[in-house]
């Protein structure tokens, strides 16, 4: 353990975890809003939305984030020239967490909808017999109750969130992947002591979640 | 049970493509020469006629993979090596390495030798030895043509770019932390950005950036300042207790000072770009601890 | 519930001439964002010949881009086969009755589940030859964390899915005199199985996209030989991505679709256990599976 007891590297890994956290809060709050539009936009009566919405989620599920956070950079930043801070960190901050963003988006929004077909059609269908226009459907009816049931999903999604922020490394953020790249390197000796207090990091944080998240979910479910 | 069927279809086919990957290899993943033993060190592996390199495989002009080969000054310079110790090139296998992990490699055994813009300082002594100098170059800036930057003491603010891990990143980081670090994996990323004005500057060494300005997509567009803020000499790696084979590596290189086939490897590779051929200063070859 | 005709009426005409209003705007809109971002690219001269036509020759596919995604395939289908054998060990040994199997297994999927993919790599990679003194082949390394990871994942979905196998199965089992052993490996497992070749399949793609990561530890597959080896030559880095991005949206499509075309026949055939088709069990396969990096 002599390792961190050395301050700088303490500082090394207080930093990468830091980073860790704000894109994770700062990507699930965009990635939630982004997830829910899109899940509207999949089952609204519009073709043109319905159509977006698939389309994004095919493309979005099927690359990898290394990808995309690396057309956050070259394509966002350099050739569309968005640029969110001249702080350099800044920047690789905030295009790492609309990676992240666009990215999760797709998990959440084919989450909800599994949330909304686990709806029993008659809600809908009441709900259309007393009149209700179909935004009043969706954000009355059923999104509530598709809200309560996929929580569990959306909890393993944003865990996956959490631990995917280490991929934003790839543009020289100084997250906790490397962080820990930097440490073993520099002292290599100490290889497991760094991995597994890394990891344990990670782990410590996580799988209470993951209960928590199990816990809610139960609390919370429609009894049908 | 058609699924079982199926199932069991694509395990065999699994199984089949996990054999081909780990038996039949292609050069540039082979893992390194195995343990045939013989005497101590790469003498003793190349007596076995097979010899690794760990070398670049995306800087122009010095270690890059082009089609199914390598090309490059670092390339030559193994062939030389390989030559000297006995081996053909057609014993030759070729690992590619980043910077972060030629240590690694040689302390593995995943590689006998490592030619890959190898940087000797003192911290990586440690770890392994080196052979050479067989090249001296100097961390230096590539900047745009109209660009400002006159040196390294005029990057306040500025930002660089480099590859993560590499001797020339830690430098900005430790002796130059006014100007903002961007790193990548690559230097061709650090390129496209530097062509896209997301930074201002890339930073390794000279002989490297060279490489890269004289690209055709390039031409014209950068220049490399000129005023290098240190020197790095570059070494061949071997493992740290092979004080036999670094010595013969040495000699093998001043061999190739007088024969004139370093002249040669330079200029089949970095000479095209018009500069000379360096004189290699076999007095400096003493490094083998 | 499916979706369309419930949450909305069929359109009458007054619904009809504003969904195209909305189509013609939203079109138009996205037109023009397409446009824009077109605009952008060539100003910045990506479209240029000298940049695309590296791709137009065969030699780069075959030098590049084609043993890259050997490379990624191979590790993909290795990955696969043992993390199927890891899932069902452990999967089997969190559905125990003996606390010292069921404990430590769970223990280990947990851990494996919490650990960032990345990190895991970096470790089996730089970590563990400190202990062996063997070369960590590059390929391994890959390969190993992602078994663990995805060896994990998949033993929670098989876990779910014999929970999912109707009781009376292992009721009636355990009343013709079964033991545990016997119906979990005739009874239980089959039947789960089967309901779970959708969620492997789907796994599989989170496999390649994870296979990705391998070119920070400088695996020769699809990011490393085919973008960035093949960017240091022709000096096209977002040509090169491009291409690589079609090529990984192409295949996980596919494998996303035999995925689709699997779980519909495993249900027409009527062997899958109907509660497999609950919308409950079918959000927990989702969420699991479905979040990969």
């Amino acid at each position: 353990m002599e390792v961190f007891s050395d301050p700088a590297n303490r500082d090394v890994y207080v930093t990468g975890f830091l980073w860790i956290l704000k894109l994770t809060l700062a990507s699930s709050v965009c990635a939630l809003v982004l997830g829910t539009l899109l899940a509207a936009m999949r089952v609204s009566p519009v073709p043109v939305l319905r159509a977006f919405g698939t389309a994004w989620v095919n493309i979005f599920r099927n690359t990898p984030l290394t990808l995309i956070i690396f057309f956050c950079y070259f394509g966002l930043y350099s050739t569309l020239g968005f640029t969110a801070s001249n702080d350099l960190e800044l920047n690789n901050y905030w295009l790492g967490v609309i990676g992240l963003s666009v990215y999760t988006a797709a998990f959440v929004c084919e989450a909800i909808r599994s949330g909304i077909n686990t709806v029993p059609a008659g809600q809908a269908e009441a709900a259309r017999a007393i009149g209700m226009t179909f935004r009043q459907t969706l954000t009355m009816i059923v999104l509530p109750q598709a809200g309560r049931a996929v929580i569990a999903p959306l909890g393993s999604i944003f865990i996956a969130l959490s631990k995917n922020a280490t991929i934003v490394g790839t543009i020289g953020l100084a997250e906790s992947s490397n962080a820990m790249k930097d440490l073993i390197n520099s002292n290599g000796n100490a290889v497991f002591t760094i991995f597994f207090v890394f990891a344990g990091t990670f782990a410590v944080v996580l799988i209470p979640t993951g209960y928590g998240f199990g816990w809610l979910a139960n609390r919370l479910a429609v009894k049908r | 049970m058609r699924i079982t069927r199926l199932a069991a279809t694509f395990t065999a086919m699994a199984m089949v493509l996990a054999a081909a990957a780990c038996g039949g290899d292609d050069s540039d993943d082979a893992t390194g020469g195995g343990s045939s033993g013989g005497g101590s060190g790469i003498v003793g592996k190349a007596a076995g006629g097979k010899l690794t390199f760990g070398v670049k495989a995306d800087q122009p002009g010095l270690g890059l993979q082009t089609g199914s080969t390598y090309t490059g000054f670092d390339i030559e310079i193994s062939k030389i090596i390989a030559k000297g110790l006995g081996v053909p090139d057609s014993g030759i296998t070729w690992k590619t390495t980043v910077s972060a992990n030629r240590e690694p490699y040689i302390q593995q055994g995943q590689v006998d030798i490592v030619v890959a813009t190898y940087t000797i300082n003192d911290e990586r002594k440690q770890k392994v030895n080196f052979a050479g100098p067989y090249f001296v170059a100097g961390q230096d800036l590539l900047v745009p043509v109209n660009s400002t930057i006159t040196g390294p003491d005029s990057l306040a603010g500025k930002k660089v770019c480099s590859v993560s891990g590499s001797t020339p990143a830690k430098r900005i980081q430790t002796d130059h932390k006014d100007a903002q670090l961007q790193q990548f994996d690559s230097y061709s990323k650090c390129v496209t950005a530097l062509a896209g004005g997301q930074v201002d500057a890339v930073t390794t060494d000279d002989i490297i950036l060279a490489g890269y300005a004289s690209q055709e997509q390039y031409a014209g567009k950068f220049k490399v300042v000129g005023k290098p803020f240190s020197t790095e000499p570059y070494g061949i790696g071997v493992k740290k207790d092979d004080t036999a084979g670094c010595n013969k590596i040495n000699d093998i290189l001043k061999a190739a000072a007088a024969d004139g086939s370093y002249k040669k490897a330079w200029d089949d590779t970095l000479g095209k770009s018009g500069k000379a051929a360096p004189e290699l200063d076999v007095s400096k070859l003493t490094n083998c601890s | 519930m499916s979706t369309d005709a419930v949450l909305y009426d069929h359109p009458g005409p007054r619904a009809r001439a504003r969904n195209r209003i909305f189509t013609v705007v939203f079109g138009v809109l996205l037109l023009a964002l397409l446009y824009w971002v077109y605009k952008k690219f060539d100003e910045k001269g990506q479209w240029a010949a000298t940049l695309w036509k590296p791709f137009t020759q065969g030699s780069t596919w075959t030098d590049y881009i084609l043993p890259g995604l050997q490379h990624t395939l191979e590790a993909a289908a290795v990955a696969m086969v043992l993390s199927l054998a890891f899932g069902v060990i452990f999967s089997v040994g969190r559905l125990s009755d003996h606390w010292w199997l069921r404990i430590p297994s769970g223990v280990v999927v947990e851990f494996f589940r919490a650990v960032p993919l990345l990190l895991l790599m970096f470790f089996i990679f730089f970590g563990v030859p400190f202990v062996t003194q063997q070369p960590m082949s590059n390929f391994w390394a890959v390969v190993i964390s992602l078994t663990l990871y995805n060896g994990s994942v998949l033993a929670e979905a098989f876990r779910a899915g014999v929970r999912a196998v109707p009781i009376g199965q292992s009721e009636a089992a355990y009343a013709i005199g079964m033991r545990k052993g016997q119906v979990m490996s005739q009874i239980l497992i089959p039947q789960a199985a089967r309901a779970m070749l959708p969620v492997i399949v789907s796994q599989l793609v989170v496999l390649v996209k994870d296979t990705a990561l391998g070119y920070i530890i400088s695996y020769s597959e699809l990011l490393q030989l085919g973008v960035n080896n093949l960017a240091a030559n022709f000096g096209n880095v977002v040509q090169a991505a491009m291409v690589a991005a079609v090529i990984y949206i192409t295949i996980n499509a596919t494998l996303t679709g035999v995925a689709g075309w699997l779980g519909r026949r495993t249900r027409r055939s009527g062997r899958a256990p109907r509660a497999a088709t609950n919308g409950r069990a079918v959000l927990a396969g989702a969420g699991d599976t479905a979040a990969g990096a």
